[in-house]
């Protein structure tokens, strides 16, 4: 076990290497650098003075010693400043990580809350209308686009109620009322599509699961459904729906671009569409490393969990 | 098998492909069915809600919103089948090759897949359009380009099956050489899961070149795309103005609900052991 962690951790170097290499690559491919779109904005334009900025970011440097320099100070977690705001790039980072990690956690709990009971539900009635409109529930949560559903909930609240969420994020310590009245929108339009995809995964796995021995074996005993369906049944079939809640989770973390632009929240999505915007080349390789790192450790959390979870797994 | 019997085996099935071929007929006809040009502004109808001359009503250069869904039925389908298509086969032959040369070939190749599918899909799409700029053929370079990792994942698995039979060693002992085995043996035997990530990937890229459009990242004005009518005015104004927010939208999620739909029936016909799933 202790050889498998360790063979695991050695794995992800190469592969955060690689994605270092090509988000670094990628950025210089992007036409253009910070110092034009700056000067794009401005009003006079003058060599000497592009020159000069570019030697201030050290983008006159060769490739090479560029990505050296910068990969030697990420092995330091000294991810450097923004080359936009001049700000450190952990503080940039930090004050979205706030909200993108509670829009994450209250859209896992929609998630968690509908998808279980109703894969459950569907899994055990299958083929009956309760199946159907479980999958015709689910199967749309993969199709309506989260950004869309947000807007028609701004518009029906501006219709009905005349009101709209508050646009300004406040933290949950600060104001409770104030923030959840944020947040529960984005969390509920992007929890739809989130818990369909977890309700089909606990149908599928509860189907699966239902059909082998030891339930017969339980049902000959003579035992209850409800005790069945919960110590025996959902039990086992909760592992592939650990992987996708673990998947989800990550790809929320920074992946809901255009839900935020909706939403207008400052999360981590629009930090990385602005800063790719601006060609901030030190936060965009900053995020990206920071999202491909999340979803590397969920990976490999969720495949210890299985281990945890499951003996025949960990004996292999 | 009468249509009938077909339509009570695979209800949602049938539903879906009712939709899909209605999308297709749309997107094929649009020039003769389509009441107005998708383009043509008019200025004194700017902002008309649904009527008779306008059935889904207006946007604000006076567009006849029918007209503009029924030729963005062509944007969606043409990035749609496309990417999916591009995108399921080089992942599905990545995917077996890995499967077949194993060893370091595999290694290497599923290492890569790793470093791609540890990029958010969005974030690399938005990449490819950053550095390839705008229009039709370049989203379909950016929405193809993630879901080649995810189709050779799922079909290396299956491949890695396949490589085991018998008939790939017979393939060998006849003196079918690396490509052939491939390609005309072990290719089609995958064709399942294939045919399954394909399905579900016309509607993941339908719903991806809606966001990217709607980012402005995606197809650009005056092309009529689903994604795109929601941008702009559809938010500014959806309060006096809430038809230009809703048909979009609507036609956005018909439409990946039907591909996806199709997706799940074709996985049950071809699949029985995946029929639980």
């Amino acid at each position: 076990m202790h050889r498998y962690i360790l063979h695991r951790i050695l794995l992800t170097i190469p592969t955060l290497l690689g994605v270092a290499v090509i988000v670094f690559v990628l950025m210089r491919v992007i036409p253009g650098d910070i110092v034009e779109m700056r000067f794009a904005e401005g009003h006079f334009f003058n060599q000497e003075l592009v020159d000069k900025e570019r030697a201030r970011f050290g983008l006159d440097r060769p490739l090479w010693r560029q990505f050296v320099e910068w990969l030697w100070g990420v092995v330091r977690l000294d991810f450097g400043l923004s080359m936009w705001s001049g700000g450190p790039i952990r503080h940039e980072i930090a004050i979205r990580l706030q909200l993108s990690l509670q829009l994450a956690l209250m859209a896992t709990m929609v998630a968690v809350l509908l998808a279980i009971p109703l894969g459950t539900l569907a899994a055990l009635r299958q083929d009956t209308w309760i199946d159907y409109t479980v999958r015709v529930f689910s199967i749309a949560g993969l199709a309506i686009p989260s950004f869309w559903l947000g807007i028609l909930m701004f518009l029906f609240f501006l219709i009905v109620f005349q009101w709209i969420p508050p646009m300004v994020f406040t933290p949950f310590w600060r104001d409770p009322w104030q923030n959840l009245a944020q947040m529960t929108w984005p969390a509920l339009s992007v929890g739809y599509r989130y818990s369909a995809v977890a309700a089909r995964m606990t149908r599928a796995a509860m189907l699966e699961v239902l059909r082998e021995d030891y339930i017969r074996t339980a049902r000959a005993k003579g035992l209850w459904q409800s005790r069945i369906v919960r110590r025996h049944a959902l039990k086992n079939a909760m592992l592939p729906v650990l992987t996708v809640f673990g998947l989800e989770f990550a790809f929320l973390l920074g992946g809901l671009v255009v839900t935020e632009q909706v939403f207008n929240l400052n999360g981590l999505g629009l930090l990385f569409v602005q800063s790719v915007a601006r060609r901030d080349y030190t936060l965009v390789q900053a995020l990206v490393l920071l999202m491909a790192l999340v979803y590397i450790a969920v990976n490999f959390g969720v495949d210890l969990l299985y281990a945890w979870l499951d003996p025949r797994i960990r004996y292999q | 098998m009468s249509l009938g019997d077909f339509a009570r085996r695979w209800p949602l099935g049938v539903a879906s492909a009712v939709i899909i071929v209605l999308m297709i007929g749309c997107a094929v006809f649009a020039p003769v069915i389509a009441p107005y040009d998708p383009l043509e502004t008019d200025f004194a109808a700017q902002f008309s809600p649904p009527t008779p001359t306008h059935w889904l009503g207006t946007d604000a250069f006076g567009r006849d919103l029918l007209s503009r869904l029924m030729y963005g039925s062509r944007t969606a389908l043409l990035i749609g089948f496309v990417a999916a298509f591009v995108g399921a086969t080089l992942g599905a032959i990545l995917g077996v090759a890995s499967a077949y040369f194993g060893g370091r070939v595999d290694l290497g190749v599923q290492r890569l897949v790793e470093i791609f599918l540890a990029f958010p899909i969005i974030i690399l799409a938005l990449a490819v359009v950053s550095i390839l700029g705008t229009g039709v053929s370049n989203v379909i370079v950016a929405i193809t380009v993630p879901m080649i990792p995810n189709c050779t994942r799922v079909v290396r698995s299956s491949a890695l099956a396949v490589r085991a039979m018998p008939y790939v060693e017979a393939a060998h002992a006849v003196g079918c050489g690396d490509a052939r085995t491939v390609l005309r043996h072990m290719l089609p035997n995958v064709m399942g899961p294939y045919l399954i990530m394909l399905t579900a990937f016309v509607g993941q890229a339908i719903l991806l070149e809606a966001s990217l459009s709607f980012l402005g990242l995606g197809v650009a004005e005056p092309t009529p795309a689903w994604g795109l009518m929601l941008r702009g005015a559809a938010v500014e104004f959806a309060e006096s103005a809430p038809w230009m927010a809703i048909f979009p939208g609507l036609a956005i999620s018909l439409g990946v609900f039907a591909f996806n739909l199709f997706g799940d029936a074709l996985r049950d016909a071809l699949d029985p052991k995946l029929r639980t799933l």
